[in-house]
């Protein structure tokens, strides 16, 4: 079995109180520290993807806690794993890697609980700069959201505690004495690697070390020193006298959301962020972490506590918590939903790339997407039907501005008239855009998505004409309704790498489709007149594409399979299950043109 | 209407701008004293006290006052939401004052945006104004129906990447005439409209009605009809995302055959006009 490294690693060894302790350090010393400390149970080789990847910009330390890792455990164990110790062992580490300078506190899981007592208690002020916390609540808020939930049990507070309280069975279990050490020594270590690979999703990259068994032993003390004493009488005081960043990962099994609602009463300075990740975020989603971790960090660096709020300021959006520096690749963003889907994200602080076949459009798109938010926006021109160009693209946008975490493939010509006045070439020309524009999109970024092996999110852009018919839409309808199923198989297709696929429905919404959509087998002045009477029946209907965004944005957060937008689009998906007859009388209508 | 004097404005045309610039005064007055705190209402009554404090004595529409996205009229679906309500104005946050003054018998409609402290998105939305103005006037001087006037209006819109908030007006109006009203003892009103000025107006639409047009330009079939004579308040308003902003002034039309004297601005003097030109100037 391979482990794994911490390439590049220099490692020195800190005495504090009876114990010593493993620290390896990453990176040019003089820059701001970041301290990584480890969670249960875990070895600080569990930051290893993260390390790396910070050491370029920052002086990283990592070490093993006490009786985990290489570190040695306290004698005798019971007493030995008290928050007040592990305050200890911090100090002494930051002391001896940033004797001058605070540190940046990173903690994951057990390494955020004990990190929350650092950043919370008195004698560390002035030592901690920041401190970004995933999945470790603070044993203080957490008793006292006990206590809230306990002594005024609403029918939501009782449902929230019964939540949490289920997904604490290992709590309980970790407190029976020796079986959890006999479990960890025997079976269960032996089994553990494969069983995070199997539940959590974790890359089978040689992680969890060796020495997982007797970590998990002694780890196991944390729990019954700690757990007890502080949920029964949790700290009045436990206020954060650092910016937090709470890293929320909405998969977590150990953990509910609800634990945090909170925790802005016990953090003043608190940005929170969402990620679409299990438990081991770490192992798992390393290149958002590091990216968030990043930000924050070079916010909080310069003026230390007080920096100024702008060089955080949170994007004002909805779902910034969600969205905030995530790559975003929108097609079709030169007008219409597009557009304002680019601007939905770029108002969410997400890095934005608008594609149009025109120029002039894209590059405004990605202007004021700029203005609204976006720390980050650029404009690209390509025809989405044409195959060399999108490689070309996907190429560029991988080198340059990295890997999209969220695709929205929207770009789409309108098609009216019918079948058998509808030519050829016509039906090329709408299944090259609608269609094949689509499955380009899906096939090379969707791709790198997948080599990435971190996750990230598919929104195709089909229509209503999806499921229902109409003897105005037959090239149309039909282009759509390959989009509907081709995201429905990629759903299925991908649901296993951690990549969400949604198509969007949208319906009647007041874009500029109308006016370019091509009426097959009239006259040149007809289709004019038809464009302009559409147009205006489009606009009389006046259902904007800003609302189209925000469900494109919903369906992202949520995973939705497939959204039906404006009421009628909802109205005929439903008829569409369970009165397509009626349906079927809709599609022969004439359309009012 | 009479046509305009070549080199000068008719007597007439001088007291519409007398008040046009009198309310604009105003507006700048009363954007000068708003400060973080101060709600709609407020803002609403300082414009009333100053105008009142100078002579005007009736209106065609009392001054309104909106902020933060208000300017953008999200989520509004009744006409009651235009009343200035106990919204507070935060730094940051744009502004609209709306005041429609009478004086001496001459209506100005005027409509200021500004913003309290830094807003870079509304200096954008400001700043791309400038391209309907001229667009307006452009196309009036063609004589083109005023349905597609709007239309041109809309398409510029949403080319720039706004929403048209015009719409949300009563009938989505962009322009709406403004006439001569006269000055009665008392001057009531219903609704925040001056009973005068809605008796002008509802005169407009029953003889325009016989006659194929109407005194408010909007995006229906009853605007299919180029241009009438007269004067027309123009109030082009752009919205994004929670964002709005917009000018209001008098746009001139006359049966002129020469195009330069067929349509003009009423008054190239004002905030947003020499804004545009500062900006030119320092670019």
């Amino acid at each position: 079995m391979t482990t794994v490294d911490l390439l590049g690693a220099r490692e020195r060894w800190v005495r504090t109180g009876g114990v010593e302790l493993c620290v390896a350090e990453l990176g040019d010393a003089s820059r701001p520290t970041v301290l990584l400390v480890h969670g249960y149970p875990d070895s600080k080789e569990v930051w290893s993807e993260v390390a790396v990847r910070l050491a370029d910009r920052f002086h990283v330390v990592l070490y093993d806690v006490r009786g985990h890792g290489r570190s040695t455990a306290p004698k005798p164990l019971r007493g030995g794993f008290t928050l007040e110790k592990l305050t200890d062992d911090f100090l002494a580490v930051a002391d001896a890697v940033s004797p001058d300078a605070p540190v940046h506190l990173v903690g994951h899981d057990w390494g955020s609980v004990q990190s929350w007592e650092f950043v919370t208690v008195e004698r560390t002020q002035g030592r901690i700069a920041s401190f970004t916390s995933m999945s470790g609540p603070s044993l203080d808020h957490f008793g006292h959201w006990i206590k809230k939930r306990v002594t005024r049990p609403t029918p939501r507070r009782a449902a929230q505690l019964i939540n949490q309280g289920a997904k604490s069975w290992y709590v309980y279990m970790l407190h029976t004495p020796v079986l959890p050490e006999l479990a960890w020594r025997g079976p269960l270590g032996k089994r553990w690697p494969k069983l995070l690979q199997r539940l959590e999703k974790v890359p089978a990259d040689g992680y969890p070390t060796l020495s997982l068994p007797s970590d998990a032993a002694h780890g196991a003390w944390l729990y019954r020193d700690n757990v007890r004493p502080r949920l029964r009488r949790p700290r009045p005081d436990a206020y954060a006298h650092a910016p937090v960043q709470l890293v929320v990962p909405s998969g977590d099994i150990f953990l509910s959301e609800r634990l945090y609602d909170d925790l802005g009463r016990w953090a003043p300075q608190l940005t929170r962020r969402t990620l679409p990740a299990k438990h081991w975020a770490p192992r798992t989603r390393p290149d958002q972490l590091t990216a968030w971790i990043t930000d924050f960090v070079t916010a909080h660096e310069d003026g230390g506590p007080a920096a100024p709020a702008s060089a955080v300021a949170p994007a004002p959006g909805k779902h910034a918590e969600r969205f905030a520096g995530r790559l975003v690749l929108v097609t079709g963003a030169g007008s219409g939903i597009g557009r304002a889907t680019a601007f939905a994200f770029a108002e969410a602080g997400a890095r934005v790339v608008a594609v149009d076949r025109d120029a002039e459009s894209a590059a405004r798109t990605a202007e004021m997407s700029r203005l609204v938010g976006a720390p980050s926006a650029w404009a690209e021109t390509v025809d989405v039907s044409d195959e060399q160009a999108m490689e070309k693209l996907a190429e560029k946008v991988a080198t340059e501005y990295g890997v999209v975490d969220v695709l929205v493939n929207n770009a789409g010509i309108g098609l009216s008239g019918a079948f058998l006045d509808t030519s050829a070439e016509d039906w090329k020309k709408v299944l090259d855009v609608n269609l094949w524009g689509v499955i380009h999109g899906c096939r090379l970024f969707g791709r790198q998505m997948a080599e990435r092996r971190q996750g990230g999110h598919i929104v195709n852009t089909a229509s209503a004409a999806a499921f229902q018919p109409s003897k105005a839409l037959p090239a149309y309808s039909t282009s759509k309704a390959a989009v509907l199923m081709l995201s429905e198989c990629l759903r299925a297709e991908l649901a296993g790498q951690g990549i969400g696929v949604s198509a969007i429905c949208p319906g009647f919404v007041n874009t500029n489709i109308t006016a370019t959509t091509r009426f097959a087998g009239v006259s040149a002045d007809e289709e004019k007149r038809r464009q302009k009477r559409t147009s205006r029946l489009y606009g009389l209907r006046n259902y904007p594409p800003e609302k189209v965004a925000d469900a494109v944005l919903r369906a992202v957060v949520r995973n939705q399979a497939v959204v039906p937008v404006t009421p009628e689009a909802r109205g005929a998906h439903l008829m569409s299950r369970f009165t397509p007859k009626a349906l079927r009388a809709i599609a022969r209508l004439e359309p009012p043109l | 209407m009479t046509s305009a004097v070549q080199g000068g404005l008719s007597a007439e045309l001088r007291g519409f701008q007398r008040v046009q610039t009198l309310a604009y005064a105003c507006a700048e007055a009363v954007a000068a004293q708003l400060r973080p705190g101060v709600t709609e209402r407020e803002a609403a009554r300082m414009q009333r006290e100053w105008l009142r404090a100078r002579g005007v004595r009736d209106w065609f529409h009392l001054p309104f006052a909106w902020f933060g996205d208000r300017t953008a009229f999200v989520n509004f679906r009744i006409p009651l939401q235009f009343f200035p309500t106990n919204r507070r104005l935060e730094p940051g946050m744009p502004f609209i004052l709306d005041m429609a003054p009478v004086y001496e018998g001459c209506t100005a409609d005027i409509g200021y945006s500004g913003c309290l402290g830094l807003n870079p998105v509304h200096d954008k939305l400001l700043a791309d104004l400038e391209a309907h103005r001229a667009l307006i006037l452009r196309e009036v001087r063609e004589r083109r129906p005023l349905r597609e006037i709007y239309e041109s209006v809309d398409r510029l819109m949403v080319r720039q990447g706004y929403a048209n908030r015009h719409r949300a007006y009563p009938f989505g109006v962009i322009a709406h005439k403004v006439d001569r009203v006269k000055e009665r003892r008392l001057s009531p009103h219903v609704f925040g409209f001056g009973t005068q000025s809605l008796k002008g107006l509802a005169s407009d639409v029953l003889h325009g009605h016989r006659d194929g047009w109407s005194p408010l330009w909007s995006p229906y079939k009853f605007s299919d009809h180029p241009p009438q004579p007269g004067l027309w308040a123009v109030e082009p308003h752009l919205g994004f995302r929670g964002t709005g902003a917009k000018f209001e002034e008098i746009l001139v039309v006359t049966d002129s055959a020469d195009p330069e004297q067929s349509a003009f601005w009423l008054d190239d003097d004002l905030p947003h006009v020499r804004r545009w030109a500062e900006e030119r100037a320092a670019a």
